[in-house]
């Protein structure tokens, strides 16, 4: 509890006290004198509710009347001025009790919330000449070597120079298998070193670090406001004054018409009744109970490496009903390996490799990679001039002074030159040196061994098409939409054209339900932000990829998409169940309330009580399994 | 330009309300409260001090829920 939680118990224990010695104290002594009781009574009533009445008061200074603290207010203060100071004392005590216990359960799930998402390092080892010093990680300067002793978390990310060890990663990705890093390998803040001591040279400030950047995404993830949330805002906007005047109309009205019908007006009954009213109508139990639940389920997805940017996308995601593949890196490992090589005549594999690995030694893409490994030697940059990307087709580059192409089928015809032959299997680098062909490298690449799963989890959960594009050759990618399962696809893609294809089917679509694309978001970034939803894959560490998506996996397990959709699912129900909760039995107590059927107390529960069994139930969404 | 305070509120309703009297104040573009993460993101006008606004931000907050800090 904190200071202020604190403070509100003991006053609710001493007005317990009072309350129960002025009941005495009236009930025992009949001979009081008529104005005692009165007073023994507020006593009471200023310790408990002094404080709503200076807010009721200072709102009403500020012309903001429709609110909580104005509602209990005129509710007390009516009933003690109709001479029942027990309700009176009474509402206002069940009231702060009401207020305390919400403000537990809130703080208590907020807690939860934020433990789960407990990645932020308190502090970063550098050595300085007392020896190892600790120090807070947002004083590191780029470059600084630091120290990570065993069980510690990684502050900053970097780059091991000493020192191998194994690192969890669960923190990040949900992912509980150990990875192992050695001496040269990059590692990214938010890992738990586990097994030895290694030396880091820091690459990023603490702001720039991974864990920075994941913290601050799942932290302003709340304030991207989910359609029911604004629903809900609209809804109090409105809902607060009509219950105002409504209960203003109870009030007045009834005892109004039976003067005029020559009946006894019956003031105090309906006066009664219009307080009972105000009190059942405060809408905080939706207010709170909407923003709580999103709130858990997107805690609930980051502790399983799943970061969802906002509560509109946790809303969104619940009703997709279509998913677009990219292919490489999202289905399929991207890690190509060099399968074969067929040189064209008067070269050898060793040259064809070379003049490709050379071309496309200015490239990060995973085919260029898997050529420089195939090729194994250093690649010597002063002998490579030129590089220029034709995106979609390959690359151009100037070798050891000659014109070298390296890129698919339709960069050589692009370029008029001739093929000897078209290779089906894989992805095929074909290679011109001089503006004559020179042979062709075939590169395959893996389908993770997640995808089929995936997708067929996908299709239970209600996904109605699965579509891939890639820019491979139609073969390959038939193939392995065929082993996956995946419904439709487009094959030969330039970027532009993926951005074109979402576009199809977005507008082929039902406007209410939603399309995600998942990539891996090295070059589908134009995609990404185009899809009703982004989801980008093994986004550890690539910034790009949270910038652009909607949603982050950050590990590379196409399954997780399942496992985000199930959690938006679930949230979205547990939203629904407390909108429809409160609503109903608001409206049952109100009917009641205005045909005298509800007490006072029966107000406060539906006041109080629903609000805590709809907080309650919010926090729900932070297990979801 | 994007700044993010650290506030204190007791109630979502409330939060609400702040979150609409900083949004409606001058040299205010945006603003967004979490009440889970009791954090006030708030995007400012071009060329405009944000700590003279904040303060006019406090001060209409004030008005709307008397109970309420933002830590500038």
């Amino acid at each position: 509890m904190t200071k202020k939680q604190k403070k509100v118990l003991y006053r609710i224990i001493l007005a317990f006290v009072l309350l129960i010695a002025a009941a005495l104290v009236s009930r025992l002594i009949p001979s009081l004198p008529f104005f005692v009781p009165p007073i023994l009574y507020l006593i009471p009533y200023f310790v408990i509710g002094y404080d709503i009445l200076l807010k009721a008061w200072k709102g009403i200074l500020n012309r903001q009347v429709f609110d909580e603290n104005f509602l209990m207010a005129v509710a007390t203060v009516g009933a003690i001025a109709l001479g029942e100071f027990q309700e009176g004392v009474a509402v206002m005590l069940f009231y702060q009790i009401g207020e305390l216990f919400q403000s537990c359960a809130v703080g208590k799930s907020r807690r939860n919330i934020a433990a789960l998402m407990d990645i932020r390092p308190d502090y970063a080892n550098i050595m300085t000449e007392n020896g190892i010093e600790k120090v807070d990680p947002d004083e590191v300067e780029v470059g600084t070597e630091i120290i990570v002793n065993p069980g510690e978390k990684i502050p900053i990310d970097g780059v091991i120079l000493e020192g191998n060890t194994t690192l969890n990663t669960s923190a990040l990705t949900g992912e509980s298998i150990p990875r192992d890093a050695k001496t040269g390998d990059e590692v990214i803040s938010g890992c738990i070193n586990m097994t030895g001591v290694i030396k880091l040279r820091t690459t990023k400030e603490f702001g720039d670090s991974t864990v920075s950047k994941i913290l601050d995404l799942v932290e302003n993830s709340s304030m991207k406001k989910s359609r029911s949330e604004n629903f809900i805002t609209r809804f109090a906007k409105i809902y607060t004054p009509a219950v105002c005047y409504s209960a203003l109309a109870l009030g007045v009205l009834p005892p109004v018409i039976r003067l005029i019908a020559g009946m006894s007006p019956d003031w105090q009954t309906w006066v009664i009744r219009a307080l009972t009213f105000l009190v059942i109508s405060c809408p905080c139990a939706l207010v709170i109970s909407i923003p709580l639940s999103f709130f858990g389920g997107i805690g609930c997805a980051s502790a399983k490496g799943i970061l969802v940017k906002g509560s509109n996308y946790l809303e969104a995601l619940s009703n997709t009903k279509y998913i677009v593949f990219d292919k490489t890196g999202t289905l399929t490992m991207g890690v190509f390996e060099v399968t074969a090589e067929y040189p064209a005549e008067g070269y050898t594999k060793e040259d064809l490799l070379r003049y490709a690995a050379y071309a496309e030694s200015g490239s990060g893409h995973p085919i260029s990679l898997s050529l420089k490994a195939a090729y194994g030697k250093t690649i010597d940059q002063n002998q490579v001039t030129d590089i220029e990307e034709i995106a979609g087709f390959g690359v151009s580059a100037v070798v050891e002074g000659q014109k070298v192409y390296a890129g698919n089928a339709r960069l050589m015809e692009k370029m008029q030159i001739s093929i000897s032959e078209l290779h089906r299997e894989g992805t095929a680098v074909y290679t011109a040196v001089d503006g004559v062909y020179a042979g062709c490298i075939v590169i395959s690449d893996r389908i993770k061994p997640t995808s089929a799963d995936a997708v067929a989890g996908l299709k239970q959960s209600g996904i109605r098409k699965t579509v891939m594009l890639t820019g491979d050759t139609e073969q390959t990618a038939l193939r392995v939409a065929k082993e996956i399962g995946i419904d439709e696809v487009k094959s030969g893609l330039l970027p532009a054209d993926k951005v074109k294809e979402v576009e199809n089917l977005l507008a082929e679509k039902n406007e209410k339900e939603n399309l995600a694309f998942v990539g891996d978001g090295i070059n589908d970034a134009p995609v990404l932000s185009r899809a009703d939803i982004g989801i980008a894959m093994g986004a550890l560490g690539s910034d790009a990829a949270i910038e652009a998506a909607d949603v982050v996996l950050m590990d590379d397990n196409p399954a997780k998409i399942a496992t985000a959709m199930r959690i938006s699912v679930k949230t979205l129900q547990i939203v629904k169940q407390n909108i429809v909760f409160a609503l109903l039995v608001k409206f049952l107590c109100l009917v009641l309330g205005a045909v005298g059927l509800a007490n006072m107390w029966l107000a406060i529960f539906a006041d109080v009580g629903v609000m805590v069994i709809a907080v309650l139930n919010a926090t729900r969404a932070l297990k979801i399994k | 330009m994007k700044k993010v305070y650290k506030v204190e509120v007791d109630c979502a309703n409330c939060a609400a309300k702040m979150e609409e009297a900083v949004k409606n104040t001058p040299g205010v573009k945006d603003a967004a409260l979490s009440f889970m993460t009791l954090k006030l993101k708030v995007e400012f006008d071009e060329g405009i001090d944000p700590e003279q606004v904040m303060k006019t931000a406090l001060k209409n907050c004030k008005k709307v829920e008397s109970d309420c800090e933002i830590y500038l």
